[in-house]
């Protein structure tokens, strides 16, 4: 078989086998992704009421929120969602997201309940890709640590406080692993200091 | 001949013990018993796939172009199985996280094809993917076991994220995980654990 045989014979399989699963993953994609979003969506849902901790609302949740352009607090990159729990058209509560670019590995996604008073109802890590096993117990899933934010305001906790015992503050960490919290922690409170700047825009 | 495919799998050519390889995944994933058991059940899913799928056209594929092939092949294959996992069960998904789609660098399953599958017929391939991926979530779940004992004071942590929120109780706190011993959930500790393993297989294999 001469050289040029062999070669088109190389690029004639690659190709073929290329085309059979760029088609078998289309398929697979188009008929996962509804399913998928559709996940995405339920999961919110729970998880916007799971942080609200039982705050009584009356209003559509899901489908009641303002966009947010990228800023230097809560450093998104893209537009989110700020959704806004409302009891009788008077603002309950509002959850903000925001980014923590600064963990052990790639970005960890928080989302914060923050109540009209300025305190934290509660906080939830809602996308992370930390080290499991060691920075990830900031997981609600794997450990309470982030817990420790609930009922913290600007007002009602010192600037140290917003720290790992490490650094002199509050916060609990885990040896080997203290870049993931002091991140959380940073955004958090960049979130709670992005919310007092901006309450005009919230409050319509 | 199926015979042989299970004591190559489970003992003899065993993946994480004799031939060390997927090594990377071994030790990152085994922190617990339920990664082990997530982590293993896909990789033999994908070891099945790919070597079913490899040994029909093993007479197509060109000697000097096999590896980017069977590397296509794999690729695609845990991509599909990454998609259907996150369809069908986003706790399950999110559990595994990483994990999945790095099955793609598990030497094993590049081992494997190229070992057994481009040289022998489809049911032999089967098998022998199937028995390669149970050898090695033995291995896990035992290192999986080991660690999370010693190093978190657990067993099953997180197991109702695989099989449903009604099996929480199956959590079994054996001692406070704050007084567990955390080297044995640091890498370290999965090399150790797994070393262990290896000198047992082979002060029983010296014994016979």
């Amino acid at each position: 078989m001469s050289e040029y045989k062999i070669i088109l014979k190389t690029i004639s399989i690659i190709s073929f086998l290329g085309l059979i699963f760029a088609i078998s993953l289309s398929i697979t994609f188009e008929k996962s992704n509804p399913l998928i979003e559709q996940n995405k969506i339920d999961f919110k849902t729970n998880l916007l009421n799971e942080i609200l901790n039982g705050l009584d609302y009356d209003n559509d949740l899901i489908n009641t929120y303002i966009g947010v352009k990228p800023n230097e607090l809560l450093k998104n990159k893209t537009e989110t969602n700020a959704y806004l729990a409302k009891k009788n058209n008077i603002l309950q509560a509002i959850l903000i997201e925001s980014v923590a670019p600064d963990g052990y590995s790639g970005d960890i996604t928080i989302l914060t309940a923050i109540n009209s008073g300025g305190e934290i109802i509660g906080s939830r890590i809602i996308d992370h890709k930390e080290t499991p096993g060691l920075g990830d117990y900031i997981d609600q899933k794997k450990s309470t640590w982030v817990f420790n934010f609930n009922g913290m305001s600007l007002s009602n906790s010192a600037d140290f406080d917003w720290r790992v015992r490490k650094d002199q503050g509050t916060f609990d960490y885990k040896a080997g692993a203290t870049i993931t919290p002091r991140a959380v922690i940073n955004s958090v409170k960049n979130t709670l200091i992005f919310y007092k700047e901006n309450r005009e825009l919230f409050n319509d | 001949m199926i015979k042989e495919q299970i004591q190559d799998g489970l003992w003899k050519q065993n993946a994480g013990l004799v031939q060390l390889l997927g090594l990377c995944p071994t030790l990152a994933v085994t922190v617990n018993i339920t990664n082990g058991v997530a982590l293993g059940v896909a990789t033999i899913f994908v070891m099945m796939l790919a070597n079913v799928s490899i040994s029909p056209i093993r007479n197509y594929v060109p000697e000097s172009a096999r590896v980017p092939i069977f590397i296509l092949v794999i690729a695609g294959l845990v991509t599909i199985v990454d998609l259907s996992i996150n369809a069908l069960s986003k706790p399950l998904y999110d559990a595994l996280g990483i994990f999945i789609p790095l099955i793609v660098t598990n030497c094993i399953v590049l081992a494997r094809v190229e070992a057994f599958a481009s040289k022998n017929a489809t049911l032999p391939s089967l098998y022998d993917g199937f028995f390669m991926g149970f050898g090695l979530t033995i291995v896990l779940i035992i290192l999986g076991a080991v660690r999370e004992i010693v190093g978190n004071g657990t067993l099953f942590q997180n197991l109702h994220f695989l099989i449903g929120d009604k099996y929480q109780f199956l959590t079994i706190q054996i001692f406070d995980s704050s007084d567990g011993f955390l080297l044995a959930a640091l890498p370290p500790g999965a090399f150790i654990a797994l070393s262990a393993l290896i000198l047992f297989l082979n002060l029983v294999n010296q014994k016979r």
